[in-house]
């Protein structure tokens, strides 16, 4: 009777996920196998004729993408950007973290100040980028007006001449939108854990400076994980911001991997099948990335008590077959 | 004596440090926005004549003035402020509402495909949306769709983040006794989410509506894709179009612009930050 009964529930777990399902197989599952076939094929210009798929040269778009020097251009310059965001901002929030969560000295307007930092990460990343672009403008934006004024420099800096400071500057923008956001969590991360944790080493005579190093760090290392496994996929899909403060100046030195991929689908010749190949190679990057979070991430206790059942529950069989 | 004395020294010099950094660190996130609408209210001669300067002959002037540039040209940021609160609302509701549903048949209910299903949501929770928006345009342009804000909404009901947040939180707060007491009582399994459930879960739906309309508001990559036509336009595109060559040199109405994309979500912020910070910590997977 009651088994009956929860068989007549479960049908409402296959009906309740339906529009999921649908909306999943509509809208992401269906363009990303397109995009795949794509891919494959000889789709371009804005009305393409006899389009099909490349049957005697199949990866004829995927080399291509890898052999072009603009594509491992934005490669480079991606994954660059991404580093030259990444460390400053992961040691920014680390230092930030140690402070406001440090139990000695409780630092005042803490609420403040974390609303502040967490400010520039909600604000329209392309409002941002041309905000940017005019505040670091040549010759008379705010920061070359300010470098003239204290007579840093004679007639300012040209931020946008070399790939490198094109590259400073969105690493930079990158930056400041980006540390509030890893600060919270992680101190979200601290708060997790024990205080006993941190008593114990109190009562071992451990000082500030060991306490973080040796207590806290370890204890929110799946946290920071987390963090660096997602800021990568975000760090590799980075558009609005170098297209729109870097566009095409300073030698490219700012065109990212999505820049790529636009300009090959919807600049003057509409490449898509090279765009598609780049995106699938993009895609596989991620899903890697994906995977190595998800192994990182699983739940150990949970998967240890599967493991139990599992054998419980094949040695209750054996005890009855016996 | 000494010691404790030398220590309590260090301690205060510590605390200036953190101080002065953290507010450098809050005057920097300020600065670009105070800089912003200072220069909104200036003519474009002054700001070419000190960019940095604060101060403004005719503020309110400047400021018809700016906004008279616009006219005749591509900005249109009403438009673009309607276009994206259309897409950006209809994000938040049909995420929020069927994330709920989802996560729902995923706690409640005992079914065979549901532990494979819950796996497909947690592979799928990375993958952004731009790395398939080439199959996603090219779908939507076969069958006419390009152009129609409902191509950027529809999607918002399958969002794993979200399924995946909303889960974790019924696991913690619902228990199945008042699911149990609702159907003795003789509601439909759909009556108890809608009348029970769904408004049970609304701390956690809050947050997320947030995050889902900021996220929803600021992106830019998908829509500049699939919107060609002016009048579809979202605001991030609208301000994308200030970096033309037309506003090169109207740098008053360039700051004109970019505040009006920035004020609502100032608003929003101002009024919500508490949430949003502690939304982001609870967002953040368990440690």
């Amino acid at each position: 009777m009651r088994n009956k009964k929860l068989v007549s529930y479960g049908k409402f777990g296959y009906i309740f996920s339906i529009p999921f399902i649908l909306a999943f197989l509509v809208f992401s599952l269906y363009p990303i196998v397109y995009t795949l076939v794509i891919g494959f094929t000889n789709l371009e210009g804005l009305n393409p004729k006899n389009v099909h798929i490349l049957w005697n040269e199949p990866f004829k778009n995927f080399i291509w993408v890898l052999k072009s020097k603009l594509f491992k251009k934005s490669f480079t310059n991606t994954v660059t950007i991404w580093i030259m965001n990444f460390i400053p901002q992961m040691g920014l929030a680390l230092l930030l973290t140690a402070w406001f969560t440090d139990r000695r000295s409780k630092v005042k307007g803490q609420g403040l100040f974390k609303i502040l930092f967490y400010m520039p990460n909600i604000i329209t990343a392309a409002t941002v980028a041309i905000l940017f672009g005019q505040i670091f403008g040549f010759p008379s934006g705010p920061v070359n007006a300010t470098l003239m004024k204290l007579g840093l420099s004679k007639e300012g800096y040209d931020f946008q001449l070399k790939p490198m400071r094109i590259k400073a500057i969105v690493a930079f923008i990158q930056f400041w939108q980006w540390y509030g956001y890893t600060m919270v969590m992680l101190i979200s991360g601290v708060i997790g854990i024990n205080p006993e944790i941190f008593e114990a080493a109190d009562l071992d005579g451990a000082n500030r400076v060991q306490t973080f190093f040796l207590i806290t760090l370890p204890c929110i290392r799946t946290i920071m994980l987390y963090v660096l496994v997602t800021s990568l996929i975000g760090g590799l899909n980075m558009f609005d911001i170098p297209s729109l403060y870097a566009m095409n100046h300073g030698d490219n030195g700012g065109y990212t991997l999505n820049c790529f991929i636009k300009d090959q689908a919807f600049g003057p010749d509409n490449f898509y099948d090279t765009a598609a190949a780049a995106s699938v190679l993009m895609f596989l990057v991620i899903v890697a990335l994906s995977l190595i979070l998800f192994f990182i991430m699983r739940d150990k206790d949970e998967a240890k008590l599967k493991k139990l059942k599992k054998q419980q529950i094949k040695m209750a069989r054996a005890r009855k077959a016996y | 004596m000494a010691k404790t004395q030398s220590l309590h020294k260090e301690s205060i010099g510590l605390k200036i440090v953190i101080y002065v950094v953290c507010i450098i660190l809050a005057i920097a996130s300020v600065l670009p926005f105070i800089i912003m609408f200072s220069n909104s209210m200036r003519s474009t001669f002054e700001i070419q004549q000190s960019s940095i300067s604060f101060f403004t002959k005719d503020p309110i002037g400047n400021l018809a003035k700016n906004w008279k540039v616009f006219n005749g040209k591509s900005f249109d940021p009403a438009t673009g402020f309607i276009n994206s609160l259309i897409v950006s609302t209809g994000t938040t509701v049909l995420a929020v509402y069927f994330s709920c549903l989802t996560a729902y048949a995923l706690y409640a209910y005992e079914w065979k495909m549901r532990d494979a299903f819950f796996g497909l949501i947690v592979g799928i929770m990375m993958i952004p949306g731009t790395v398939t928006a080439i199959g996603f345009y090219q779908a939507a342009y076969k069958v006419g769709m390009t152009n129609k804000l409902m191509m950027l909404i529809l999607p918002a009901i399958a969002s794993p983040n979200m399924v995946f947040f909303m889960r974790q939180y019924l696991q913690a707060s619902l228990s199945m006794e008042i699911v149990d007491s609702a159907r003795i009582d003789g509601a439909g399994e759909f009556m108890t989410f809608n009348r029970i459930v769904f408004p049970l879960m609304k701390p956690a739906i809050a947050t997320q509506c947030i995050f889902t309309f900021v996220g929803s508001w600021n992106n830019l990559f998908v829509p500049q894709i699939l919107l060609t036509k002016k009048e579809k336009f979202t605001l991030p595109i609208e301000v994308s179009l200030l970096n033309s060559d037309i506003y090169q040199t109207e740098y008053g109405s360039i700051y004109l612009g970019l505040s009006l994309t920035v004020i609502p979500l100032i608003i929003i912020y101002a009024l919500l930050s508490r949430y949003i910070v502690e939304g982001v910590a609870l967002g953040g997977v368990k440690s």
